[in-house]
């Protein structure tokens, strides 16, 4: 009766000095196999759940109208219709017969002009309305009524200004997405703490220093919320503005294949439409985390 | 006596709007070189608002802050300070938030490598070289006040401006780092003005203790040399008998003399 109860007080002083040293040396390294695995099941949670619904979705947009004297295309009628489009991009017939690349590249590249405009324009003037209280007395009012003003009623006056059609677009895009990036700019530099400004203060930072080692970073996740806000409303604004404008982009692209009765044509395009959105919202989004180091409010 | 840091009949007004309050009143001082003085008083008694004078932070409404016989009004690295919540700067890293003054203070007279090696050497002083790449919210509250520390000591000070250093620290990191500051200030002989209302720590750092009547109209109530030869120990000083003299003056003012009253 007496040998178990000695041999397990035994093993149970050994088994902690024995066993600490091996859990703390060799954090067992998991097989290469079971990392994958581990992976797979990782991305697989994010992605079947929305493929299971777009599957539902397409079945669903199928059954609704395969029926005869439906109005919309069903989802296989859209791919047989514009198959030549999605596999052949880049085509290039002349004036605005051209491939889809070419469209999205022309509305991006709008975009792009009038959106850096629009930040550089945006964080300048929203450091100064943060900064003083007499810009901002004077400049808030007027910021906030224009910006109420629809991005398309901006148009006609920019083309009358313009006399083109391109650079009235980019104003559009400007005009359209430097409200957010102003208003969360000056947010942004109103609530840096008094704390910082107080290192800077005797540390004796100039104000480009201070602008530029201070304000900027300490406002950065503020900045970042108005890039975001501004790219996607620059790219809802594109598409309505284009159809205005015509030539070459996806906007006019949608317009002339709604002239032309081809609705799958408009499907596809809308599709594109939505992607590219979503990436340029990915892109400013993880522009911030680089940025701000993970601090941007997501 | 040669004064190395004057406070001269500061008197602070705070005006907002028609209400006018006075927080300090008649506020005169002189702190010699190399001494260590603590100012402590009530909550509310304005005593960060007299150590923001000092470092130029805030005006004084009448009278003004003498270093060297030299006024100074507005903030600069001389009077290099330690905020009571650190004030690191996030986006930056240990190294990046020391070096910050330290560029501006040694543009001229240090080469990068002399500056890079006085940032390494003041986070040395304080014994945290080795988180020099963390950035603030990956280092404890105790380390972020180290950090703080040497920010202010590598610009070189004439006078570190200490505005309750230990208060947002829990007790045992507070008793650490107020060691390691004892040490700093035995080694570098600074001038040191500090703001407490911890009375035990008051009595261990200081040569002499600032006592502040309650606001509004806060005065100078008393000031007590405290007569510890250094360095001090915190186990010995627990029960020599000056120690627990000093304490019981500071005590006997801060309950019995000038009691808080909660502002109604």
């Amino acid at each position: 009766m007496s040998m178990p109860a000695i041999k397990s007080e035994a093993t149970a002083v050994a088994i902690p000095t024995s066993a600490a040293p091996v859990v703390m040396m060799t954090p067992k390294p998991a097989p290469r196999a079971e990392k994958y695995v581990k992976m797979s099941k990782e991305i697989a949670v994010r992605v079947v759940p929305p493929l299971i619904v777009l599957a539902l979705l397409m079945l669903f947009w199928e059954l609704v109208c395969r029926r005869t004297g439906s109005t919309l295309p069903p989802p296989s009628r859209v791919f047989k219709d514009t198959k030549e489009l999605i596999f052949d991009p880049f085509f290039d017939n002349g004036g605005i017969d051209k491939g889809l690349f070419w469209h999205l590249s022309a509305s991006l590249q709008r975009v792009a002009y009038g959106y850096s405009i629009a930040a550089i324009v945006g964080i300048a003037l929203g450091t100064l309305v943060g900064q003083s209280v007499w810009a901002m007395r004077g400049l808030d009012p007027l910021f906030q009524v224009l910006r109420t003003i629809p991005p398309l009623a901006w148009l006609p006056l920019s083309l009358a200004a313009f006399r083109d059609g391109q650079p009235s677009a980019i104003f559009v895009i400007f005009i359209t997405s430097v409200w957010p990036i102003i208003i969360n700019t000056a947010v942004g530099i109103r609530n840096i703490p008094q704390d910082y400004r107080n290192v800077a203060a005797v540390v004796q930072l100039n104000p480009l220093e201070f602008f530029s080692k201070i304000m900027i970073p300490a406002a950065a996740p503020y900045i970042f919320t108005g890039l975001r806000i501004g790219i996607g409303l620059s790219w809802l604004a594109i598409v309505a503005a284009e159809m205005l404008i015509g030539g070459v982009g996806i906007g006019f692209f949608i317009w002339d294949a709604w002239n032309s009765s081809h609705i799958s044509e408009i499907i596809l395009a809308l599709f594109y439409v939505g992607i590219i959105g979503f990436v340029l919202d990915r892109l400013i989004a993880g522009l911030a985390n680089v940025v701000t180091r993970g601090t941007a409010l997501n | 006596m040669q004064a190395y840091l004057k406070l001269d009949h500061i008197d602070k007004t705070f005006t907002r709007g028609n209400a006018t309050t006075e927080v300090l009143k008649d506020i005169s001082l002189t702190i010699e070189k190399g001494e260590y003085v603590s100012i402590i008083g009530h909550s509310g008694c304005g005593k960060s608002t007299l150590l923001n004078i000092v470092a130029g932070l805030t005006g004084a409404t009448n009278g003004g802050v003498l270093l060297e016989n030299r006024e100074v009004n507005s903030p600069g690295p001389d009077r290099a300070v330690v905020f009571q919540n650190h004030s690191l700067l996030p986006w930056l890293t240990v190294y990046e938030n020391v070096k910050l003054g330290v560029d501006k203070v040694f543009s001229s007279t240090k080469s990068r490598a002399e500056r890079d090696a006085w940032v390494m050497h003041n986070l040395n002083l304080v014994q945290m070289a080795h988180a020099k790449d963390k950035r603030p919210s990956e280092i404890s509250g105790g380390m972020k006040q180290r950090v703080g520390i040497a920010r202010a000591l590598a610009m070189e000070p004439k006078v570190l401006l200490l505005d309750e250093p230990f208060g947002a620290l829990d007790a045992l990191t507070r008793a650490h780092l107020q060691d390691s500051v004892m040490a700093l200030h035995q080694k570098l002989g600074n001038t040191i003005l500090m703001i407490t209302h911890d009375v035990d720590e008051a009595v261990l750092l200081s040569d002499r203790i600032v006592m502040m009547t309650n606001g509004p109209s806060a005065r100078i109530g008393e000031v007590l040399e405290v007569p510890l030869a250094r360095p001090r120990k915190r186990l010995e000083l627990a029960t020599n008998p000056g120690y627990l003299k000093c304490r019981q003056r500071v005590l006997e003012f801060l309950y019995e003399r000038h009691r808080f009253v909660e502002a109604a």
